[in-house]
């Protein structure tokens, strides 16, 4: 078998193993991976600030024949002996490929190498600036590009004040013309980032425990507490260097289109390539030449197609693309500094076709602009950037993921073969799977491949979910039978009732079995218990957090024991007790109400509970009061109706005992105060949260999910959890925070005076039925023989509890394990 | 015709359960437009008597009542289960006389399916 080596594992180097692995599996590859993890997804490094894990970032995968060497660094190539060290190895080879990608560049600054200084590049970088960040206040960042306002944004979610410098005259130069940069500028000054262009570091020394960076401006010093340098990335071609392959004069391995180096049987690729003396940074065109080379080791002719640069990305919450040629014979442009817009399209000098262009502020005609460079100019910037209609779809040879190279005809024929959403065009085509800016692009294909998905909540109204509720708020209208004479048909049904329900729940008040309103709940709703198999019902008493004092854990005793009901601890921190006939409700509900508790919402679309661990009670980790928190918000959000069911939890500490990310709105306690995350459920499909806002005081966290949750109610759909919604808001976690947090649509007081209203009118609705005869008088076995109990439910007894009768194979004694005797002669 | 309540009794959109001398539970509702309809209270998909407590509403404009545990929906005329066709439910006769509710035996067309 031919041996293939490959020295280095990043997302280059993984994608040609995954290209090797389906051309010629016959090879015998040995990778040489100097990080201690595998190829993870570089590109969004970033995310490890929002809370993704090193394990989420992974792009590890298990091929056949392919044997990953982890932390083991090659530190030789013998060309003549065709074979690759390592301190601890040697592997023979009859192909090698270069796939070390490339190091990050600290300019020569005296004092660079003090501690508190970092580059941004890997993982172990990431979590050194993390650990380094913990408890200080100020990070400065060297170099005003693309990886330096990253760099940047992840400082500011670490809480640091940030300042930039870059050498360059403005922003992203290298994306960016100087108007461009100056918008951007405006844009990350508006953040409370200093940005200071112009300026190069010159010396850094430690004082007073700090650090101090002089700079090549007289007078200006910056004093910090953490330095990064992101000032550009080299090739890392050392090894190439030593061997006698050829390297180019800025650096990188020369090779060929075909990714040939001086040495025909070694590859370069990824950013350590330069091919024909180019090196590209971006990570589309290192795919495209692993696939090259994995051809080429297949004994195909591929060469390498070239490279579109162009680059959509979100910035600090600001979008900057730039596409096509920087420069040209023709240029129009547009500026709007009050919003924070620029654009600019290069044309050839008969004004006719695009050449390229930049977008700043606006990034929503990218794809389509991107996709035309070459061709017909698609429109004028002002109909392309006011969101107007724009001639001329896009052409179905014209490239919607340039990360995976996908066109718009291989999409628009996914969906003709039966793709109907995002998820499903991801997985036949591969599209938006990498940096997911195209993604928009793809719902906008959908639409015009005829896909429709409709979101009227039922047959009796066609309109959304959240259509509804706008309705309801502007009409004012309090019943279902006005709003479905006026904007549904027919009488309504087991969908649009309950879902109705809900609106009016959350926009009026009184009782929610107050009127017609009644003949519109679920059947748990009605009657404010969860039915079970048999046609009886469980009550699970509210215990906020999870913390009851023995005399209450008494009473829930005596209250099962009275009524006879079978007992059990729930998952969320309660106590379960079912078998309750429909007519002892309001008698369980008294005991209760009488003891201090009210029964508890273990069904309906509405905040369930609120779990916690012990926090700094007892806990000897605890950094803040978890149990407290957790009480507050249940007690607050208690009642609230919603297009889903509502889970939560507080954990007291990173270690997250109460499993917080898991919920629809989790907590975990910092040493400074809260982190919030935001879009997590457990059930079918597990999601982790994501996380909204860090280090935030408890009025802050409080205020933030009083909007999250309201925004929410007005605007998902019917049966909608969290984790979709915010998924399917344009835009995702980031938009979310620009409208709760910073008020972007100007709607948060509305959101405010909405929860204000909904914790002020709250009563215990339990006791509302108790306490009304007319609502008591629903609660019978039957109407005309109240007295009579359903005598068709029956239960048995199973381990010293009752269960429904039949209900199971549990009143079969199991047998475990018992012996089969043979006879050894046997038969 | 057995008594059952007085016409009141009854919630618009809501049904209620009797049962009967013979010991036969009914589900009984009153829609919007305070028409009356009597179906069997047993849920013949779990064994349960819960359809008195599932929601009412239309398919199409065919009256129906869903069931509370598992969502199947019944003709409130025909007693015909719309998500399976095998399985229907008791319909049964009833009538107002004096603002009180009367339930009779199975409806005619019922007996004779």
């Amino acid at each position: 078998m031919s041996k293939l080596v490959v020295i280095g594992d990043g997302m280059v180097g993984r994608r040609f193993l995954e290209a090797v692995a389906q051309r010629d599996p016959s090879w015998d590859v040995t990778v040489l991976c100097e990080e201690p993890r595998p190829a993870y997804d570089r590109v969004r490094l970033s995310a490890f600030f929002d809370g993704v894990s090193a394990e989420e970032l992974s792009l590890a995968s298990d091929l056949d024949g392919v044997e990953v060497r982890l932390g083991e660094a090659a530190t030789e190539v013998d060309r003549d002996a065709k074979v690759v060290r390592s301190a601890t190895g040697e592997y023979p080879y009859d192909k090698l490929v270069f796939a070390t990608g490339s190091y990050a560049f600290v300019p020569p600054v005296e004092g660079a190498d003090l501690p508190g200084v970092f580059v941004y590049r890997t993982i172990e970088d990431l979590e050194g600036i993390k650990a380094h960040a913990d408890g200080r206040r100020h990070g400065t960042v060297i170099g005003g590009g693309l990886l330096g306002l990253e760099a940047a944004n992840a400082l500011k979610l670490l809480g640091l004040e940030v300042q930039i410098v870059e050498f360059a005259p403005w922003l992203m130069a290298r994306q960016l013309d100087e108007a461009g940069g100056g918008v951007l500028k405006q844009h990350i000054e508006s953040l409370g980032i200093g940005v200071d262009c112009g300026t190069g570091g010159t010396k850094i020394e430690a004082v007073d425990g700090r650090l101090r960076m002089d700079t090549n401006r007289e007078g200006v010093a910056y004093d910090t507490d953490l330095i990064i340098f992101a000032a550009g990335v080299r090739p890392r071609d050392q090894l190439a260097r030593e061997c006698g392959i050829e390297v180019g004069e800025r650096g990188g391995i020369i090779t060929d289109l075909g990714l040939r180096t001086s040495d025909p049987d070694v590859y370069a690729i990824g950013e350590v390539a330069a091919v024909e003396g180019v090196c590209y940074g971006l990570v589309a065109p290192g795919y495209a030449m692993a696939e090259v080379v994995a051809d080429r080791l297949a004994g195909g002719e591929a060469t390498f197609p070239g490279a579109d640069m162009s680059t959509k990305l979100k910035l600090l919450g600001v979008d900057v693309a730039q596409f096509g040629a920087f420069d040209g014979p023709l240029a129009t442009t547009y500026l709007d500094p009050a919003n924070g817009t620029y654009a600019k399209l290069v044309l050839s000098d008969d004004a006719q076709t695009l050449l390229g262009g930049m977008l700043v502020g606006d990034a929503e005609p990218y794809p389509l602009l991107r996709a035309s460079v070459g061709g017909k100019v698609p429109g004028t910037l002002a109909d392309l950037l006011g969101g107007g209609e724009v001639e001329g779809a896009l052409p179905d040879g014209a490239q919607v993921c340039s990360c995976n190279a996908v066109t718009k005809g291989e999409i628009m024929g996914a969906i003709h073969e039966g793709c109907h959403d995002v998820a499903e065009i991801k997985s036949c085509t591969k599209a938006g799977t990498s940096c997911g800016s195209c993604i928009p692009m793809l719902k906008q294909l959908l639409a015009e491949g005829g896909v429709e998905v409709s979101k009227a909540v039922c047959e009796h109204f066609t309109q959304s979910r959240a259509e509804l509720f706008d309705i309801v708020k502007v009409t004012g209208i309090t019943t279902f039978s006005e709003l479905i004479a006026r904007h549904g048909t027919g009488s309504g049904c087991d969908l649009c009732k309950p879902a109705v329900a809900s609106i009016l729940a959350s926009l009026s008040n009184g009782h929610i079995l107050d009127g017609e309103q009644a003949a519109l709940q679920d059947t748990n709703d009605h009657f404010l218990a969860n039915m079970q198999r048999n046609g009886t019902y469980s009550v699970v008493p509210r215990i906020p957090g999870g913390e009851i004092t023995p005399d209450k854990l008494i009473v829930i005793g005596q209250v099962a024991k009275e009524f006879d009901l079978y007992t059990k601890i729930t998952g969320g921190q309660r106590i379960d007790m079912f078998g309750a006939r429909v007519e002892d409700l309001p008698k369980i509900w008294r005991k209760l109400v009488d003891a201090g508790f009210e029964s508890g919402h273990a069904y309906g679309k509405a905040l369930r509970t609120v779990k916690s661990c012990v926090g700094t009670d007892w806990c000897r980790y605890g950094v803040q009061d978890s149990v407290k928190m957790a009480i507050d918000l249940e007690l607050r959000y208690r009642g609230l109706r919603s297009p889903h069911k509502l889970k939560s939890a507080v954990s007291g500490c990173a270690r997250e005992c109460a499993e917080a990310r898991g919920k629809d709105f989790g907590v975990i306690a910092t040493e400074h105060g809260w982190n919030l995350y935001v879009g997590g459920n457990g059930g079918f499909t597990p999601r982790h949260a994501d996380l909204l806002l860090s280090d935030v005081d408890s009025e802050t966290l409080v205020r933030t999910i009083d909007r999250f949750l309201m925004f929410y109610i007005s605007t998902a759909d019917r049966l909608q959890r969290t984790s979709k919604w915010v998924e399917g808001l344009e835009g995702g976690l980031d938009y979310l925070r620009s409208v709760i947090v910073d008020d972007r649509l100007g709607i948060c007081d509305d959101l405010d005076a909405m929860m204000a209203k909904h914790v002020a009118n709250y009563a215990d609705e339990w006791k509302g039925v108790i306490d009304d005869p007319e609502k008591l008088q629903r609660f019978v076995s039957f109407v005309n023989a109240p007295e009579t109990p359903d005598p068709s439910i029956e239960f048995e007894e199973v381990r010293g509890q009752k269960f429904p009768a039949g209900s199971t194979e549990r009143s079969r004694p199991v047998l475990l394990g018992t012996p089969v005797i043979r006879s050894s002669q046997g038969k | 015709m057995e008594p059952i309540c007085a016409f009141d009794r009854l919630v618009p959109g809501r049904g209620v359960a009797a049962l009967l001398a013979d010991g036969a539970q009914v589900a009984l509702f009153r829609l919007y437009d305070d028409s009356l309809h009597a179906v069997a209270n047993r849920d013949p998909f779990t064994g349960a008597n819960v359809l008195s407590r599932g929601l009412v509403g239309d398919r199409g404009g065919e009256p129906v009542v869903v069931s509370p545990l598992l969502k199947q929906a019944f003709s409130l005329k025909t007693g015909e289960c719309l998500d399976d066709p095998d399985v229907a439910l008791e319909v049964y006769a009833v009538e107002v006389q004096d603002g009180v509710i009367r339930v009779g035996a199975r409806s005619e067309a019922e007996v004779a399916a």
